[in-house]
């Protein structure tokens, strides 16, 4: 069964990656030409993303994001003894406090795996919210709580009935979750910023989940904060750190030099430092980008988080850290010079560190290199790797796979300051809108667009000053905003190969069967009118499916389309493609639409992006209706 | 013999009067102004969770909470420092502020605002707010909305699509089999769940002010309320009040009834046969019977609490020591036995008072009466 999923995703990918490798051929016509794609090994790679160990500490629980299945390691041995196929993209997994059960989120079927332990089999799957991530049970073992990254909430599942309860109201892009040591509390990170208006700091919020009567009790604040990870607790309860990125996003990509493009932190919170407190990891002259993963030792006396996009753990040293936050008094997340100050080791590891994971008496430290398809083991007395646990993976490393590793890294830019993932977080978007040109403060902003199947979508930047890929990710990538070593052509040709590759997710608007609703109708109705309400002729340039043609909703040129601001240098907009468009909210080119409805209702005044004013407000919301099933 | 009849009679009524009055529940009041924190005197609605106490003022939202409050404003991110109409999501704790200027969601002190121009939201104008299950009720100034909380998908509902013939929704009460709206000279629409259909019932008088036709259908198009509870809704209107059963239709005039007035802000049913009515004359309690009115008195505005028998003919004057904070009642909610009360200068609270021989007559829906 196992061996004919793999090979419907092998004929899958080599579908996808066909054409996908014709087009980057044709493109780059480059120096040195990539192998035929027909050569290409079609390796599939675990991508081993979580971990979680069974209650004895004997087991470990593996979830491989890019096998869709759940390793069952044997510690002792060091082995894997199971394969348990799950859902599609797993993205985390908990285990019921009896040991019984492991749930297992299914990122792109909106469900939960239920594991039977004893026979390493799913026996049951329950419906979530969308695009299901972090994923906690309560003390008791009763209740399963489920972040929901697409549709931003919480889905309360009692574990008895297999029934989704309710759900709680999170942040955008809600992705982890942390248990407190005492059972009272849930807390919820999310991948992307607070919506908030246009061109203020970003922030975040840490949603505090009372278990006892299921709901949200507080919305902790993280200012100038966007992309928060996982965090972890200690034992007592008295600290815990949230590992999280302070972009910075309001000012020119002019200093990258000088740290102002992205700050690697934590957030500190509990009785050990009152007030919610910021601290920076990285150093005055290197970078640990992305911190992801935590985890604290049963004493308290160290931390360490992974950095997935330098390849090492940082270790902290916890009372050296309390005696920085209680001795200074005013905020330091931007003083690079504090971590001297409690990190006491840089541990180096795979490639992607993700998921750590601290054995029961904290004697082994395990962290998950996703994109090598094994485990460090770490003595954190020492803080060394002591040694390394194949999960058996493919051995060769095809362009795919080299691809993602330079897109995940941060080893081309300037002291590792960051990689394509920081703003491109899991390969989607961070929410955020940037000012990257170098033309002053507050010009050419840009909202950050989604990277789905863009094979066909050409040009690139919102100005569509970039004819190709390669174009994209090369030259400007790499001396403007990393500032550091350009990429060998092989590098960009696989970077692009693997950039191209990017599927669509799962669209949620659709129906299951295809069809459209009557709403969803009436909205295509709307898209593809030619004439007015008072029966007069749109002019054509300015009809919906014009500009927005073909497979991907784009005709691929530049518009006036009325949305220039005075501090863009050129009106004219690149047309983007409307797949998936429900997901990329804000809109228009600098962002400034928090929502769909305001691309009309806001920024269309003289009818130059469609004819719109003449539609009711039923009809507006048709036509979004539809939009979002594209 | 004939004089003792007449006394006998006399101490039935006075005896049956003393009954009545002790059943009625009375209070003693204490009230909010801006003096002790409230946001402003003039507050459109009340709600109770647990125990906070949500008021909707004409200058921001406020939250009493451990005796003290917090405001929250359009610089909060509320939709507008107005707010008309509140609800609870009961599964989630959040709360739903309809205002003049859009829908805020209150959520552990998280606002987030949908107006008609962020959202599919109707209109801004949100007289009315109603939650039940994963579905938001609003009544607008431009037809009503429904919001899919986990979808995020937004249902208009006007003249369109519906027997809408008037878009002026005032108030909304979502029950689990049915929807009901108030539209403001428009009647009472009917949503059924399970069929996803609409019915309108209307003033069998039409748009007059006239009463030809009592008991045999809405007592008047311009409707400012509704309550559906039990299987029974109840309307107030500006010109009377009405009680509908699914086939029969009772209707409560100051006429012939112990309404103080016929004009209503809010009606909010305890259960099949009770209910409050806010009016501009007070505060009414009806209880199946007989009714009872709090209010300072419209003349001396010293505290008043009154007891009437069913048609308004006997009253009965309480002595009471305090009563609402005035007489232009705008809506109530209900604390375990105690009311809440949104007024024209000010919120109230009623904390229920128990005389010796009185026992529990709780005002929480869902439970039964207890009478003497």
């Amino acid at each position: 069964m196992r061996r004919v999923a793999n090979n419907r995703r092998r004929s899958e990918l080599a579908a996808k990656i066909v054409p996908i490798a014709a087009l980057v051929l044709a493109v780059v016509a480059a120096k040195p030409a990539p192998k035929p794609v027909e050569a290409l090994p079609q390796e599939h790679y675990l991508n081993p993303l979580e971990m979680a160990l069974s209650p004895d500490g004997q087991l470990m629980f593996v979830v491989c994001e890019g096998t869709d299945e759940v390793l069952v390691l044997d510690l002792k041995s060091a082995q894997v003894v199971s394969h348990v196929p799950v859902g599609h993209q797993p993205r985390a997994i908990a285990v019921s406090p009896d040991g019984y059960r492991a749930y297992v989120t299914n990122s792109w079927n909106d469900t939960i795996s239920v594991i039977d332990v004893g026979v390493a089999k799913v026996v049951q799957t329950l419906a979530t919210g969308a695009e299901p991530t972090g994923i906690v049970t309560d003390k008791p073992g009763e209740t399963l709580y489920v972040a929901n990254r697409l549709s931003n909430d919480i889905s309360v599942i009692d574990l008895k009935t297999g029934q989704e309860t309710k759900r709680l109201l999170a942040g955008r892009g809600a992705s982890y979750l942390e248990l407190s040591p005492d059972g009272k509390w849930i807390y919820c990170t999310h991948i992307y910023p607070t919506p908030a208006p246009h061109r203020i700091p970003p922030q975040s919020e840490i949603t505090v989940i009372d278990t006892k009567r299921q709901v949200v009790v507080e919305r902790k604040s993280l200012p100038n904060v966007a992309g928060v990870f996982h965090l972890a607790s200690s034992a007592d309860g008295r600290l815990t750190a949230v590992a999280q990125l302070r972009p910075k996003n309001l000012i020119p990509l002019a200093h990258v030099e000088h740290g102002s493009v992205f700050g690697d932190s934590l957030t500190l919170f509990g009785a050990d430092v009152g007030e919610p407190v910021q601290i920076p990891l990285d150093e005055l002259d290197r970078y640990y980008a992305l911190p992801w993963g935590i985890a604290i030792t049963p004493d308290k006396s160290k931390m360490f988080v992974t950095t997935a996009g330098s390849q090492s753990v940082t270790v902290i040293d916890v009372q050296k850290l309390l005696r920085t936050v209680r001795a200074r008094t005013q905020p330091f997340a931007n003083d690079l010079s504090a971590s001297a100050e409690y990190v006491v080791a840089r541990i180096p590891v795979g490639r992607n560190p993700r998921g750590i994971l601290l054995s029961r008496d904290g004697k082994q430290l395990y962290v998950a290199n996703r994109l090598d398809d094994n485990i460090s083991l770490i003595d954190p007395i020492r803080n060394k790797v002591v040694s390394t646990i194949d999960l058996g993976g493919p051995k060769t490393v095809n362009a795919l796979r080299r691809g993602e590793r330079l897109f995940f890294t941060a080893n081309f830019a300037f002291q590792g300051a960051f990689g394509c993932s920081n703003c491109h977080i899991d390969a989607t978007v961070d929410g955020l809108q940037w000012d990257l040109e170098p033309d002053g403060f507050g010009k050419d902003i840009v909202d950050n667009r989604l990277l789905e199947n863009l094979a066909g979508t050409e040009p690139f930047k919102w100005n569509g000053g970039n004819p190709n890929m390669p174009t994209e990710c090369g030259p400007r990538t790499e001396k403007f905003f990393f500032r550091s070593q350009s990429f060998s052509d092989q590098e960009l040709t696989d970077l692009v190969t693997f950039v191209y590759s990017l599927p669509y997710r799962p669209n949620r608007n659709r129906l299951a069967n295809g069809e459209l609703t009557a709403a969803q109708e009436r909205g295509k109705a709307i898209f593809e009118r030619t004439k007015s309400r008072d029966g007069n002729p749109i002019p054509e340039t300015n009809q919906c499916g014009y500009c927005h043609s073909g497979p991907k909703y784009t005709n691929q040129k530049l518009f006036d389309v009325g949305t220039g601001k005075a501090t863009d240098r050129s009106p004219l907009i690149d047309v983007p493609q409307l797949r998936n468009v429900a997901d990329s909210a804000p809109y228009l080119h600098d962002g400034s639409a928090r929502s769909m409805e305001e691309i009309w209702t806001v920024y269309n005044p003289q009818d130059k992006h469609g004819v719109t004013n003449d539609l009711k407000k039923d009809e507006l919301n048709d036509l979004i209706e539809y939009l979002k099933t594209l | 013999m004939r004089a003792k009849i007449g006394f006998a009679r006399l101490a039935l009524f006075a005896a049956t009067s003393l009954a009545t009055a002790q059943d009625m529940p009375r209070f003693r009041w204490e009230n909010f102004t801006t003096a002790n924190g409230l946001p402003n005197n003039h507050v459109y609605c009340v709600l109770v969770d647990g125990d906070r106490i949500w008021a909707g003022t004409d200058n921001g939202l406020g939250v009493l909470e451990n005796g003290k409050w917090t405001i929250y404003r359009p610089k909060d991110g509320l939709a507008h420092q107005a707010v008309l109409s509140l609800a609870l999501d009961k599964r989630s704790g959040d709360i739903w502020a309809g205002t003049m200027g859009g829908l805020s969601r209150v959520s552990a002190g998280r606002i987030d605002t949908f107006t008609q121009l962020n959202s599919g939201l109707s209109n801004d104008i949100v007289y009315g707010v109603g939650v039940r299950g994963d579905f938001v009720w609003t009544a607008t100034a431009a037809g009503a909305s429904r919001l899919n909380t986990r979808t995020g998908h937004w249902d208009l509902f006007n003249e369109r699509n519906t027997p809408m013939f008037e878009i002026w929704t005032y108030a909304v009460s979502p029950g689990e089999d049915k929807v009901y709206y108030a539209v403001w000279g428009g009647g009472v629409l009917e949503y059924d769940v399970a069929s996803e259909r609409w019915k309108n019932y209307d003033d069998p008088d039409g748009e007059t002010e006239m009463v030809l036709m009592k008991d045999q259908g809405l007592i008047h198009e311009i409707t400012t309320s509704v309550s559906y509870l039990d299987k029974i809704l109840w309307v107030a209107t500006y010109f009377g009040a009405s009680r509908y059963d699914g086939r029969y239709w009772h209707n409560f005039l100051t006429i012939d009834s112990g309404l103080p007035s016929n004009f209503m802000s809010q009606i909010k049913s305890v259960d099949a046969n009770r209910a409050w009515f806010s009016t501009d004359k007070g505060l009414a309690y009806f209880d199946g019977t007989n009714w009872a009115i709090y209010r300072p008195a419209l003349d001396t505005h010293k505290p008043e609490m009154l007891v009437r028998d069913s048609e308004g003919k006997k009253e009965t004057r309480i002595q009471v020591d305090t009563a609402p904070a005035h007489n232009y009642i705008l809506g109530v909610d209900f604390q375990g036995d105690d009311i809440w009360v949104a007024t024209a200068e000010g919120l109230s609270h009623g904390i229920r008072q128990r005389g010796a021989n009185q026992r529990a007559q709780v005002l929480q829906t869902g439970k039964a009466a207890v009478k003497k």
